[in-house]
């Protein structure tokens, strides 16, 4: 463990991150607001041996990391929300073969072109499949530079224990926001990752095929159960932080930097009086459901805020559903936050029982 | 009297019945590639990028290491697979609709930047696995199932030329479009995949082989009209020959 901590924005702690976790595979291409990403690991991957390639798009760039997924090789992509919908065919394919890679979307504002500034509206796309078919991605959701940092690290180590694409979903304010950071020791370069399955050339074994292509009667549907089971045990990686949640009568359930705003307001009303809590979820899939619903069974109510008009909080509500509900309050993107923004809906909400 | 094999499949040659259509020549073009792997050696350290379409199916017949791409976008996925192994040989297989229609962005880029792998790209001028719809490729006055009355310059445009227009980049080190009509032009067809492979081998940039191909069952011809439907109509339109040889111009 370093010890020395680094003063860098949350998009310069992904790119650190990656590059101590071993990641020796850039591909992306430019998009506001995470051109630090690129720009960092434009000259830091070079140099310590590795691969940058700025692609001619997002398509592309999703598909380069394909194909170093496939080699078994540490390998990431990093953009934003309306790159990332571009990207979403390859995303599809990797977890149809059962690939490993690091997709980041640093959230902007939607629909279309929308803004550059801060948005929650990809949590739908994030969390419920984004491409065609059906299938999953681990979802990671940094509320700080540091959780930039240990999320993007420990990303990779997932991506290859599950074979799947894992997905930070970061947002405008926690890539641009500037924070110290302690750096963990770099990780070597582990040559047996993916051993009994990457392509390497076939050498004196019998060759390897990575499809997700599957015409036979019942193959696709047994790749489609064996799937659902693997997405079924990332429930193992469920994480959330609670804060002030034992005794609260009103848990505010926020994640990313809404969760962090909303600590900020939880702690003002604490101080004047109000029980109130915030349940911040780090893993968006699997979403921290049993420990919703065992908050939900000693009486709690809910509050879910979002900067978006209203994605989370279904989420929220399947974990509760028949013990209690969530009332929502939506931050609409196009506006930047702040914890003042957040006093009025938790009253209301508190006084609403 | 005693009989002697004189000719032989290349052991990176599956030995099972192929499920192409009578005619087609995919398995021919396969064969071809098979060989020039074994020639070089190269089939320990091969990994194929096979696309979609007819061509995805490559990975049945030429066994070495295969990872398959979404439609159009082989040269990616392959420029991943060599940046992540760059020991590796890279050759990506794909068909007319695949690159130069969805991929166009992708072999274009591919090649310009001199990506050290090979592109097998296999122009029979129309979607086969689809069920014979119009393709970049597909010649004016074509019957396919979406321009039903042939192929019209005026509202789709004429036929792309992808060897002459990859010629253009920078990154290409060898360029060629060849036919598999005869075995003279399959004989010129292996010389341009062993030369297009030697320039990765060499680390001399990109590789691209067009090969003009039959699809009886799409075109509605038999097998021997296919094949000189290619001689007839296709090379007049799709001549063939080296649009470059980085070695040639040195």
């Amino acid at each position: 463990m370093s010890a020395k901590r680094i003063f860098i924005k949350g998009n310069e702690a992904i790119a650190q991150g990656a590059l101590d976790a071993g990641c020796r595979c850039y591909f992306g291409y430019p998009i506001t607001p995470q051109n630090d990403i690129p720009e960092k690991l434009s000259s830091a991957m070079p140099a310590i041996g590795g691969e940058f390639v700025q692609a001619e798009s997002e398509v592309a760039s999703a598909n380069m990391l394909l194909g170093a997924a496939a080699c078994g090789v540490r390998a990431m992509t990093t953009s934003s929300s309306p790159g990332v919908s571009l990207m979403q065919e390859a995303i599809s394919y990797m977890a149809g073969s059962e690939l490993p890679g690091v997709i980041v979307n640093m959230n902007r504002g939607g629909p279309g072109l929308g803004d550059i500034g801060s948005s929650q509206g990809d949590y739908y796309q994030s969390v419920k499949g984004g491409g065609h078919g059906d299938y999953r991605t681990l979802v990671l959701a940094p509320a700080s530079c540091q959780e930039c940092y240990d999320l993007t690290f420990e990303a990779f180590d997932l991506a290859f224990k599950y074979r799947n694409p894992v997905l930070i979903l970061g947002d405008a304010i926690v890539g641009q926001m500037k924070e110290p950071v302690a750096p963990r020791a770099p990780l070597p370069i582990d040559p047996e990752a993916g051993a009994d399955w990457k392509l390497t050339g076939r050498g004196q074994r019998a060759p390897r095929i990575l499809k997700s292509l599957f015409l036979d009667d019942g193959a696709l549907a047994g790749q489609n159960l064996h799937l659902q089971q693997k997405y079924q045990s990332m429930q193992a990686e469920v994480r959330y932080e609670a804060f002030e949640t034992a005794d609260a009568e009103l848990i505010v359930v926020a994640f990313g930097s809404i969760g962090r705003i909303a600590k900020s307001t939880v702690r003002t009303l604490r101080a004047k009086g109000l029980k109130v809590g915030l349940f911040r979820p780090i893993t968006l899939f699997p979403f921290p459901e049993a420990e919703l619903r065992a908050l939900a069974g000693q009486g709690k109510r809910f509050l879910t805020i979002e900067h978006n008009l209203g994605q989370m909080v279904d989420d929220v509500r399947l974990a509760v559903r028949g013990i209690a509900d969530s009332d929502f309050f939506g931050f609409l993107p196009g506006n930047m936050p702040t914890p003042e923004d957040f006093d009025a809906p938790i009253r209301a909400a508190v006084k609403g029982a | 009297m005693q009989e002697q094999l004189v000719f032989d499949r290349p052991d990176v040659l599956a030995d099972v019945p192929t499920h192409y259509c009578p005619g087609c020549q995919h398995g021919v073009i396969h064969r071809i590639v098979a060989e020039c792997l074994e020639e070089f050696g190269l089939v320990e350290k091969t990994i194929a990028v096979s696309a979609i379409g007819c061509s995805v199916f490559i990975y049945n017949y030429v066994l070495v290491d295969t990872v398959e791409a979404p439609h159009g976008r082989a040269p990616a996925v392959a420029t991943g697979v060599k940046r992540a192994r760059k020991d590796a040989f890279v050759f990506a297989y794909q068909g007319d609709g695949d690159l130069a229609s969805i991929g166009l962005a992708e072999i274009m880029h591919a090649a310009n930047r001199g990506e050290r792998i090979s592109v097998i790209f296999v122009n029979n001028t129309v979607y086969g696995m689809t069920g014979g719809q119009m393709a970049p490729t597909t010649m004016i006055g074509q019957k396919t199932t979406t321009c039903p009355g042939g192929r019209c310059l005026e509202r789709e445009g004429g036929p792309m030329h992808m060897a002459e227009i990859i010629a253009t980049l920078g990154g290409v080190a060898y360029c060629a479009r060849t036919a598999v009509n005869n075995m003279k032009n399959m004989a010129q067809t292996k010389r341009a995949i062993r030369r297009a492979f030697e320039t990765q081998l060499n680390d001399e940039g990109f590789g691209f082989v067009e090969i003009l191909a039959t699809c009886p069952t799409n075109w509605k011809l038999s097998p021997v009209a296919s094949n000189e439907r290619i001689g007839k109509e296709m090379i007049p339109e799709f001549p063939l020959g080296v649009f470059k040889d980085a070695a040639k111009e040195e």
